[in-house]
């Protein structure tokens, strides 16, 4: 029997490790022999040209600018995001002190559940466009509403201003990132038993406490998951900076992603050899991404 | 197009209407990586960090490069003088932008009129995303026959040229015209139109179908209305804006987004001050080129406008579409441009707008050019791959669209003149056209064509356009500072060793 086990388990995971081999691996071991070469990407005539891609990628300005913003991406993006997401579902789940239900959500919870989801529906590119037309600094709903308001004199450039760029970029990601993580926790945390809220309360434990003693520790998978989920949209975040921002990329690199910098290497300068350099690059960073969040993330697993 | 387009892009997607290059840009916009969100999820789903561009970029490795056998010759003829196979097939590529692919079609229409036999086997495609389409044909050897390399995902030419991935176009030119046949094609074109096919040598790679001019484009009803006349000098210009700024009407508008429209008016304007070795120094990527006294004068007198509060609010935030509403709309007088923009902005026009276009104002006596100096180039760069089936039946359509029939069916189409010296008797041109086409005649051999849009997109559009021109004009770098960093992105692209270098003869 022995002998049939092993054939019946190869049998089932020849197929699915040829197809992983052949779409996952393969490419990501020419990516890194292409890294080593001149190839333009429009012909296949090429020469190896050793490490000459990884030294002209040190001393690239516009790629420290690209690994520099999404670091800021990386950092800000998953905080404010799975901060908002936790803070909403907790709201929306147990936040609420209504009579007669001890835990509840706040009024109007199922609603504002929809609403939350809402923009995770829509296209990534429908929702670069419109915020396209919201960060208008001549016509846009941003500086109609500062002016509808009186602030006349305070109306920004928005994706016109370096320093401002950037978080106009991050605020939309947000946006259409936050309810889908609103769902995810909601449903993380009805598995919570009742009974932990319903003890702390009679302890006189507020929505504070709750949330930090009972609500957090008990998420902490699901917050996990969510994180990596979230930095790897991050070391993205291609489509919203192609769409929306100056130049794309710009106004003066301030919203240059390293995605983009490799779209447009690769693709427009007929440098693929630099991009895939590019692309190995950003494999790096995102593997060291992986490897902190696993380790900082590795806790004692608590089961209830 | 070509001006902007041809780089283009990456810089993005600017213009519904007519130029390739940003139209390509706006096109990319609306429609790219839709999926690409759900592709990752779907790769994290499986606890796979995957690097999506990594992946997508190795998946089209390198082709075989194979060629493919091309069709017979056909039987040359006083009809027939390339020697088409009168029964091949022919793979025609357009690019789908402001211009559309209606007049393609009409001039493939023709050519089956010319072969009947071929009818039916015509393969027509338009699209924006050429390189995306088309770079894998050329890595496996297998192109179309023409293509309408436009837009703002246009193959490098640099790359295609010297990778010897396309055909030499002299035979089509030194074929007698379709019109004519006492005249050869290259006669019947308008002058620099061949020149910008001409990488090194005598070859002529790529001919432009469309022509382009460019200029500071108004309203002449607006100017009329408060008793203004174009200025002809830069301190008219600055007294006029003064006088708009008054009404409550700004002087300039230009696509912040893609202030690599600022050159339009800008180039020409540093021509005339210093003279076309001005701006063939700036080309050809020479040291120091870009701190000559004729650049530091027209970057002074551009960021004037802003300093003085004569730029429209807001105006570094707009993209094309959005700047040239706002121009529309009678909020600004001026707005750099060209000839694409009368059809790229047909739906937002007023009845009575009345578009017209001015050469950039002098800004002194000392000026080397005389008034009335623009930039005009050719545009839609089509292209005949080496390694086509059917290379004889692409030049053939491309003599085919270069015959009045087809030109006159271009520019009432898409209202832009085309690279056929001529074609525009009989017809009634709209007022934007008409006043491009009379500004070109009396212009002249005073037509200034730089090149870095077409040699050095990126340098051109993403570096000088956005992170030098854009920061000076929004204010947030003086005209110095501007100089110096246009420089010093000019030295590094003159190092870069990746990048193909170019010349002007």
């Amino acid at each position: 029997m022995r002998h049939g086990k092993y054939g019946f388990i190869v049998g089932f995971l020849a197929l699915p490790l040829a197809i992983y081999a052949v779409f996952v691996i393969s490419p990501f071991v020419q990516a890194i022999y292409y890294s080593f070469t001149n190839w333009s990407g429009l012909s296949s005539d090429l020469q190896m040209v050793g490490f000459d891609n990884y030294r002209k990628l040190l001393d690239d300005d516009v790629f420290w600018h690209a690994l520099r913003n999404n670091l800021v991406l990386l950092l800000v993006l998953p905080l404010v995001t799975l901060g908002m997401g936790l803070f909403f579902a907790f709201m929306l789940n147990v936040g609420g002190r209504r009579k007669g239900a001890v835990v509840s959500g706040v009024r109007g919870s199922s609603l504002y559940k929809v609403v939350y989801f809402f923009p995770q529906v829509l296209s990534i590119a429908i929702v670069a466009l419109i915020f396209q037309f919201a960060y208008n600094p001549n016509s846009g709903a941003l500086n109609s509403f500062l002016s509808g308001i009186g602030l006349d004199s305070v109306q920004p450039n928005w994706l016109g201003d370096p320093s401002l760029a950037l978080w106009c970029v991050m605020a939309v990601m947000v946006w259409s990132n936050v309810g889908f993580y609103v769902v995810l926790f909601s449903a993380a945390m009805s598995t919570i038993p009742r009974d932990f809220y319903e003890a702390a309360l009679l302890d006189g434990a507020n929505r504070f406490t709750t949330f930090f003693r009972i609500t957090l520790p008990l998420l902490w998978d699901t917050v996990q998951t969510g994180w990596v989920y979230m930095g790897i949209l991050a070391l993205d975040a291609f489509a919203v900076v192609q769409i929306m921002t100056v130049g794309p990329g710009g106004p003066d690199y301030s919203t240059e992603v390293l995605t983009w910098f490799v779209y447009t290497k690769g693709i427009r300068d007929g440098q693929a050899g630099y991009a895939t350099a590019l692309g190995v690059a950003l494999l790096i960073v995102t593997m060291i991404f992986a490897a902190i969040v696993m380790r900082l993330g590795r806790r004692e697993r608590l089961e209830f | 197009m070509d001006p902007s387009g041809t780089w283009r892009e990456s810089l993005s997607p600017d213009r519904v209407a007519a130029t390739p290059p940003d139209e390509g840009e706006r096109v990319s916009m609306t429609t790219i990586d839709v999926g690409r969100r759900s592709l990752i999820k779907r790769a994290t789903a499986t606890g796979l960090l995957t690097v999506p561009a990594l992946a997508a970029l190795s998946a089209c490795a390198t082709g075989g490069g194979g060629g493919t056998q091309q069709v017979a010759e056909g039987k040359k003829s006083a009809r027939n003088p390339l020697a088409v196979n009168e029964s091949a097939g022919l793979d025609v590529v357009i690019f789908d932008g402001g211009f559309g692919e209606e007049y393609a079609k009409a001039a493939q229409a023709e050519y089956v009129r010319a072969y009947p036999k071929t009818d039916g086997k015509i393969k027509h495609s338009a699209t924006q995303k050429i390189q995306a389409k088309l770079a894998p044909r050329f890595n496996g050897g297998t192109p179309p026959d023409l293509i309408d390399n436009s837009g703002a995902e246009q193959m490098d030419f640099g790359t295609l040229v010297s990778k010897d991935q396309l055909t030499d176009l002299r035979e089509l030119l030194d074929a007698p015209s379709l019109d004519d046949p006492n005249k050869k094609v290259r006669d019947t074109l308008r002058p620099g139109v061949l020149e910008m096919g001409q990488f090194e040598g005598d070859e002529v790679w790529v001919l432009y179908y469309a022509y382009t001019i460019y200029g500071v484009w108004y309203s002449k009803s607006l100017l009329a209305k408060h008793g203004w006349e174009y200025p002809q000098t830069w301190d008219e210009m600055l007294a006029l804006c003064k006088e708009a700024k008054k009404q409550g009407i700004a002087g300039w508008t230009y696509p912040g987004k893609y202030p690599y429209y600022l050159p339009f008016s800008l180039y020409p304007f540093i021509a005339k001050i210093g003279g076309r070795e001005t701006l063939d120094a700036i080309d050809n990527l020479e040291p120091n080129a870009w701190k000559h006294d004729a650049v530091k004068a027209a970057f002074e007198a551009y960021h004037e406008l802003q300093a003085k509060g004569y730029v429209l609010k807001g105006t570094p935030g707009l993209d094309h579409i959005q700047s040239q509403v706002a121009w529309n709309e009678g909020k600004a007088l001026f707005i750099p441009n060209g000839s694409w923009v009368e059809n790229e902005t047909k739906k937002t026009t007023p009845k009575n707008f009345d578009m017209g276009v001015g050469a950039p104002s002098s800004l002194d006596a000392g000026d080397k050019l005389p008034y009335g100096t623009i930039w005009a180039s050719g545009g839609e760069p089509f292209i005949v791959p080496k390694n086509a089936k059917n290379p004889r039946g692409g030049m053939e359509l491309l003599r085919i669209m270069l015959g009045t029939k087809s030109t006159q069916n271009f520019i009432q189409q898409v209202s832009s003149l085309s690279s056929l010296n001529g074609g525009t008797e009989g017809l009634r041109l709209p007022p934007g056209l008409a006043s491009a086409q009379e500004l070109w005649k009396k212009a002249g051999d005073n037509v200034v064509n730089p090149r870095l849009q077409d040699w050095y997109v990126t340098l051109q559009k993403e570096k000088i356009g956005v992170a030098a021109l854009g920061e000076m004009m929004a204010g947030r770098m003086s005209p110095k500072e501007c100089m110096a960093k246009c420089q010093k992105f000019a030295d590094e692209t003159a190092k870069d060793s990746a990048v193909k270098k170019y010349r002007h003869k």
